[in-house]
């Protein structure tokens, strides 16, 4: 098996278990897709250095051959299915009890500044 | 020093995400048994996949870019470590995310 396929069935994988085994249907979810842009961004970087580097050597018969920053077009795919799975098991885990609170943001000064400002820009709006 | 690279660069996304946990309190170290069950598993099926493809051979590791620890396999400390500190900065990014938007997850 290729890596081309492997990856392909890692994200067919990773979307089984987010649709059907732990039903957290993330990838329906506007907040999965606002963060899925911030990670990638990041793993173009960080995966373009070890590429780039040849810290990691691909095997050119394993791959399709398109690159991204370095990085065979696979990498993207393999990036998606693992961060696809961490997050539907975190929310999974979440959702059955497993330390739900502390919630994010919760004693965020900077969140609480952040909110006030708006809101007196939004009250100033009305 | 040049045995660290692989390193240097998981410090670095750790570093980009870790200012998360103080700053935006995202309280994910916080809710560390969460955390490493959430890891854990993604340990497990990652390096399993990784084994796989070392054996199959679709990728190398440079021995003079790595701590030169390996597990069975052929299966470099540095990669392991690779599959902690992606999940955990993804996790940190999704619950900055979600700080910011308040928008519902599916574990309210």
């Amino acid at each position: 098996m290729s890596y081309t396929v492997a990856a392909l069935l890692g994200v067919a994988g990773a979307l089984a278990v987010d649709l059907v085994v732990l039903r957290t249907r993330l990838v329906t979810r506007a907040v999965f897709w606002a963060t899925y842009p911030i990670i990638v961004t990041f793993q173009l970087l960080s995966n373009g250095i070890l590429t780039g580097r040849r810290i990691v050597v691909y095997d050119p018969a394993a791959i399709i051959g398109w690159r991204l920053v370095h990085a065979p077009v696979e990498d993207l795919l393999f990036g998606f299915a693992m961060v696809l799975l961490t997050l539907a098991v975190w929310v999974w885990l979440g959702r059955r009890g497993l330390q739900r609170t502390p919630v994010a943001g919760e004693g965020s000064r900077l969140l609480r500044w952040g909110r006030e400002r708006l809101g007196q820009r939004g009250s100033a709006d009305t | 020093m040049r045995h660290l690279a692989y390193l240097v660069v998981l410090a670095g996304c750790l570093v980009s995400a870790i200012w998360l946990e103080p700053v935006l309190k995202v309280n994910v170290l916080r809710r560390w048994r969460r955390l490493l069950l959430t890891v854990l598993p993604v340990v497990v099926v990652f390096v399993l996949w990784d084994l796989g493809a070392i054996a199959a051979g679709h990728w190398t590791f440079d021995p003079q870019q790595t701590t030169g620890v390996l597990f069975p396999g052929g299966l470099p400390l540095d990669e392991v470590l690779f599959f902690v500190v992606v999940p955990v900065c993804a996790v940190l990014g999704f619950e900055a995310v979600r700080a910011v938007l308040r928008r519902p997850a599916g574990d309210e």
